[in-house]
């Protein structure tokens, strides 16, 4: 071996770049430590507005089109696979059952690195664990703009393809934290 | 020299860059007459205890290759591999990106795409693909590999006998990958086999016989020397001492022979001769050391090697401090990177310092050899020259970087601060045809033969059409040059493509403007030419 | 042809990887054994090529120069481009390596009538080679997210500065448009322009396809068929920590993804991809322009026959003599 010396600090660094992950996660005392979302003992609701696998992939882009439909369309209520109509608001109908960001929201976004920007214009319902009423955290401006706008009617032009969540609302158990 | 069959703008209209409709791999080469150089003599492959000497020719169908050439050449290649990390490298690092297509002269010229310098060297890979790489050995042809046949040996012969070794290429290449280097290997592996040119064979035998590659025994060294000694008297009335063999003396100059017997390398020598006897210094030409040029690096490391050994044996002898290196292109990419490695440590010299100015030569502390170049260059800034611009005044002036001068020394400022210091009217050509992008004349590396003069005015066009271009815009009617091939060939070339435009050396234009102690009244350049020309476009 | 051939082997193991995660027990051989076999390969495979590189010398000083060199001290010297030391040698193989200075220099022959020459800059390469790379370089650390755990700081600086437009939900990566576009104009740029397509060979192709599928595969997960990014992660994290978990319902997806990955680290010390390591070798680039200041040692110099003065002067003693010239012996 020629340049023995250069090559081999190339190499080591080479390789400890690149398993760098492994030391890191070797040596992280949280490592193996999985999101933890509590959901509240007395929730509002005996459903969510889709099913658990469906919400773990897909929340953002509902909540997404629930703010287009609700601000652009004026539309207020969305039909869940179920059949049941809840309203488009995610102060009343999300934080309802998941008043706590820390505790749910969080859990999961902190663990794969998401910032949402959510609450970049919106309160953000810090409550210490405490539910509250949703009321209190509203926006009172934005509420009455979309209780002005919001003609009384249910939502039954959604973008989303109902009948596809149908199909692939399988009851495949995660095996992940589990705690949704 | 008879020139090419075809008209220049014949042979223009038909460069194409269509392609094929086969694959290359399916495209067998085939030997264009003015295109190929003749094979080597037998007698001198003999004389150099090279492989397999015979009578035979490319055009040939049997190249009478010995038996097991096939084996011989596997294993020359496998040897390398295993000696040459650039060729390993060079080998498994290609992306072929494409970069260096257009930047090969040879390509411009001909629109061959085997003349590509991606191509070029696929040409080997293919074979190293299909021998030394796992995958060649497992997909076979979908992964780029190709056996060796007779028909990828002529292939490699045409292909890398169309290859200057210039480096243009490699300048351009994301990866650095040096053309130059794989052909120089793959001539070696041809070697092994016994297919050489014979306009390389020769010259090797000649240099290893007579110190020159044209073969001049001492005696005739030593007349031609006089002769310039005495022509130079005529033109300037001062009579200068050119001292050969002397032992003792301070510096051991080397330039290459054409300079001493040929044209117009001849008005560099007088230059020379004038400059050496103007400061005064003490030097020595050599009849053993009589050629700059290394004929050996066209076709193996092992006779460059024994070529350039001649240099510090002769300076060793003859007990000098150093040596100065005349004009000279692959000379100078030999004595800058690779002499002190193959032949050194020259610890028998000393650093050079110039014995006029005190400048010590740090850039050539080691290998103890300066260029002409640099040396003039410390010379005019430190004033010790006179220079009356006015008698370059019939020329204007344009610079061709040569391209290991530009490429391996970067030597690439000094012969135009000589230049500047010389002539009133000096132009560079467009940008991307200069210095470090530096287009070949065409006819480097053992190309310069007659029978191979249309590849060598097509690789030369793109060079040509840069002075060209200059002529037309600046009237530019001399192109300076630091290098002896360069001289040979570029005049046939502007001959051919440009007209009207005269080839020399960077010390010509030096020994015109210089004025001697002593000189007589002076009328002409050291051509014989007048320094003013009527209806020339300066003395509008 | 090679095209063709290319095309066939990436959709093969698509659909290798398609229906192999799909059976249910086999999550196990695609979430775990085989990214653990191709890290070990591809770690392995890199170490063994560049130890055999290695095993060669470089035994001449080559570097292929592209500035003034440093000679006498008035004359100013380009130090990245002809450095004559190793930090210039440092600088010149940064700008080699960060930001492709050779093919920067890049230009476009054209031949007109005449004939007459132009050498027009052409930044096209240069601008898609480095899109490309950049992108891939910034989608990997900020897969880091997914990787690491706690996650490091710097690593949610390079994801928020890569979605900093905050278009869509979730937010678009402005790599993941610049690496597609990319590796478009790189695989359209070897289809359409006949050069290209006359030297490309299957080698050339394939890794093309492959990082496209990588790309498009990993796009698709994220804004069109989501998949579940905790469980994904748990999975990663696993890995790097040598406990590994393959949870359920990621989605096949995921798979297909993590096997084109394998792919691409399997392929990688067989292939042309080797310039990554490569480049710092090339000789052409990493030594200095100082071969005659210092002296650079070949460790298998060859002895070769040389002809000595003294045979030369056997030869022509009575022409020398003749002609006056000096004689070591008389």
């Amino acid at each position: 071996m020629h340049d023995s010396g250069k090559i081999i600090v190339g190499l080591v660094i080479f390789v400890g770049l690149f398993t760098a992950p492994f030391w890191y996660d070797l040596s992280s005392s949280e490592a193996l430590e999985t999101p933890n979302p509590v959901l509240p003992a007395k929730p509002d609701q005996k459903e969510c507005v889709a099913n658990l696998e469906f919400m773990r992939r897909n929340h953002m882009a509902l909540l997404d089109q629930w703010r287009t439909e609700v601000v652009r369309d004026g539309m207020t209520y969305f039909k869940s696979a179920s059949g049941k109509e809840f309203e488009m608001r995610y102060t009343k109908t999300c934080l309802g059952c998941h008043p706590n960001t820390s505790q749910f929201c969080d859990q999961c976004h902190n663990y794969v690195g998401i910032n949402p920007y959510c609450w970049d214009c919106h309160n953000k319902p810090e409550l210490g664990g405490v539910q509250l009423d949703t009321a209190q955290i509203l926006n009172p401006k934005s509420e009455t703009l979309s209780e002005r706008l919001a003609p009384p009617r249910a939502s039954s032009s959604s973008n989303i393809d109902r009948d596809r969540f149908k199909s692939r609302s399988s009851n495949r158990p995660s095996s992940g934290s589990g705690a949704f | 020299m008879a020139g090419p069959k075809l008209k220049p703008e014949e042979l223009a209209s038909k460069i194409k860059y269509s392609l094929p409709p086969k694959g290359w791999m399916d495209q067998p080469v085939e030997f264009k007459e003015g295109t190929f150089s003749y094979s080597g003599n037998p007698k001198n492959i003999e004389y150099m205890d090279l492989p397999n000497p015979r009578k035979w020719q490319p055009t040939d169908p049997d190249w009478k290759l010995p038996e097991n050439w096939k084996e011989i050449i596997l294993e020359g290649l496998k040897d390398r591999l295993h000696r040459f990390r650039s060729l390993q490298i060079f080998m498994d690092i290609c992306v072929r990106c494409g970069a260096c297509a257009d930047k090969c002269h040879f390509f411009i010229g001909s629109g061959d795409p085997k003349n590509m310098p991606v191509m070029r060297a696929e040409l080997l890979r293919a074979v190293y693909r299909n021998d030394f790489a796992l995958a060649g050995k497992i997909f076979g042809r979908f992964a780029g590999a190709r056996e060796l046949t007779l028909d990828v040996v002529k292939e490699w012969f045409y292909y890398f006998y169309q290859c200057t070794q210039c480096r243009r290429c490699s300048v351009f290449c994301p990866y650095g990958i040096d053309t130059a280097e794989i052909t120089l290997l793959v001539r070696e592996l041809l070697s092994l086999v016994g297919v050489n040119i014979d306009w390389i064979v020769t010259p090797v035998a000649n240099s290893f016989r007579t110190g020159n590659h044209l073969g001049i025994q001492p005696h005739g060294f030593k007349d031609s020397i006089d002769f310039a000694v005495d022509e130079l008297e005529s033109i300037t009335g001062v009579r200068v001492e050119a001292p050969i063999n002397k032992k003792g003396a301070e510096i051991l100059f080397i330039t290459p022979s054409a300079d001493y017997f040929g044209s117009p390398h001849y008005y560099t020598l007088l230059g020379y001769l004038a400059l050496f006897h103007e400061i005064g210094l003490d030097y020595t030409w050599s009849t053993y050391a009589s050629e700059g040029g290394n004929f050996g690096s066209f076709i193996s490391h092992d006779l460059m090697k024994s070529l350039n050994a001649k240099m510090y044996a002769e300076a060793k002898r003859l007990g000098v401090k150093w040596i100065l290196g005349g004009e000279c292109g692959h000379m100078w990419r030999v004595v800058h990177q690779y002499m002190n490695t193959l032949n050194g440590p020259a610890d028998f010299l000393e650093e050079p310092v110039s014995p006029i100015t005190g400048t010590r030569f740090e850039n050539a502390r080691s290998t103890k050899m300066v260029h002409i170049c640099e040396f003039t260059a410390d010379l005019i800034k430190n004033g010790k020259i006179r220079l009356d611009k006015g008698r370059n005044d019939n020329r204007r002036v344009t610079f061709h970087d040569s391209c290991n001068p530009a490429r391996a020394l970067g030597l690439i400022e000094e012969p135009r601060y000589l230049i500047r210091n010389s002539c009133n009217y000096f132009f560079e050509m467009p940008e991307n045809t200069i210095r470090e992008q530096t287009f070949c004349c065409g006819s480097g590396a053992g190309l310069g033969t007659d029978e191979n003069l249309e590849m060598r005015m097509r690789g030369g066009l793109p060079r040509a059409n840069a002075v060209k271009f200059v002529k037309e815009e600046h009237g530019v009617n001399f192109l300076g040059c630091i290098c002896a091939i360069d001289k040979a060939t570029l005049p046939p070339l502007m001959e051919y493509w440009v007209g009207g435009v005269e080839v020399g050396g960077v010390h010509e234009l030096v020994g015109n403007a210089l004025i001697m102690n002593g000189e007589k009244e002076r009328t002409t350049d050291l051509r014989g030419e007048p320094f003013h020309i009527e209806g020339n476009w300066n003395a509008r | 042809m090679n095209v063709i051939f290319s095309l066939f082997a990436i959709l093969i193991i698509i659909a290798a990887a398609f229906l192999g995660a799909s059976v249910p027990r086999l999550d196990f051989l695609f979430g775990v054994a085989i990214p653990y076999a191709a890290i070990t390969i591809f770690l392995g495979g890199i170490i063994y090529r560049v130890v055999k590189w290695s095993t060669s010398p470089v035994p001449f000083h080559i570097p292929t120069v592209a500035g003034q060199q440093k000679s006498l001290p008035w004359i100013k010297d380009s130090p990245l481009e002809s450095p004559h030391n190793t930090w210039g040698v440092i600088g010149r193989m940064a700008l080699e390596v960060l930001f492709f200075r050779s093919l920067f220099r890049n230009t476009k022959m054209e031949m007109k009538n005449g004939p007459k020459l132009t050498y027009g800059s052409s930044k096209y390469l240069w601008l898609g080679a480095i899109v490309f790379h950049w992108s891939m370089l910034i989608i990997i650390l900020r897969h880091l997210r997914l990787f690491m755990q706690p996650i490091p700081a710097f690593v949610l600086g390079v994801d928020g500065i890569d979605g900093f437009f905050q278009v869509g939900l979730p937010g678009l990566y402005v790599t993941d448009v610049l690496i597609l576009s990319a590796l478009t104009f790189l695989i359209l740029r070897r289809l359409t322009v006949p050069r290209l397509r006359y030297i490309s060979l299957s080698s050339d192709y394939f890794p093309l396809f492959l990082i496209f599928s990588i790309a498009a595969t990993g796009i698709l997960m994220r804004y069109f068929f989501r998949i579940d990014l905790v469980n994904a992660k748990e999975l990663a994290v696993g890995l790097f920590s040598f406990h590994p978990v393959v949870p359920q319902g990621i989605g096949v997806l995921f798979y297909v993804h993590l096997f084109l990955v394998s792919t691409l680290l399997v392929y990688f010390p067989f292939s042309k991809l080797l310039h990554m390591p490569g480049i710092f070798l090339s000789p052409t680039r990493n030594l200095a322009n100082n071969s005659r200041m210092k002296r650079h040692v070949n460790p298998w110099n060859h002895p070769v026959r040389v002809h000595t003065y003294e045979e030369y002067e056997d030869e022509y003693r009575e022409k020398m003599k003749e002609a006056g010239l000096p004689l070591d012996k008389e």
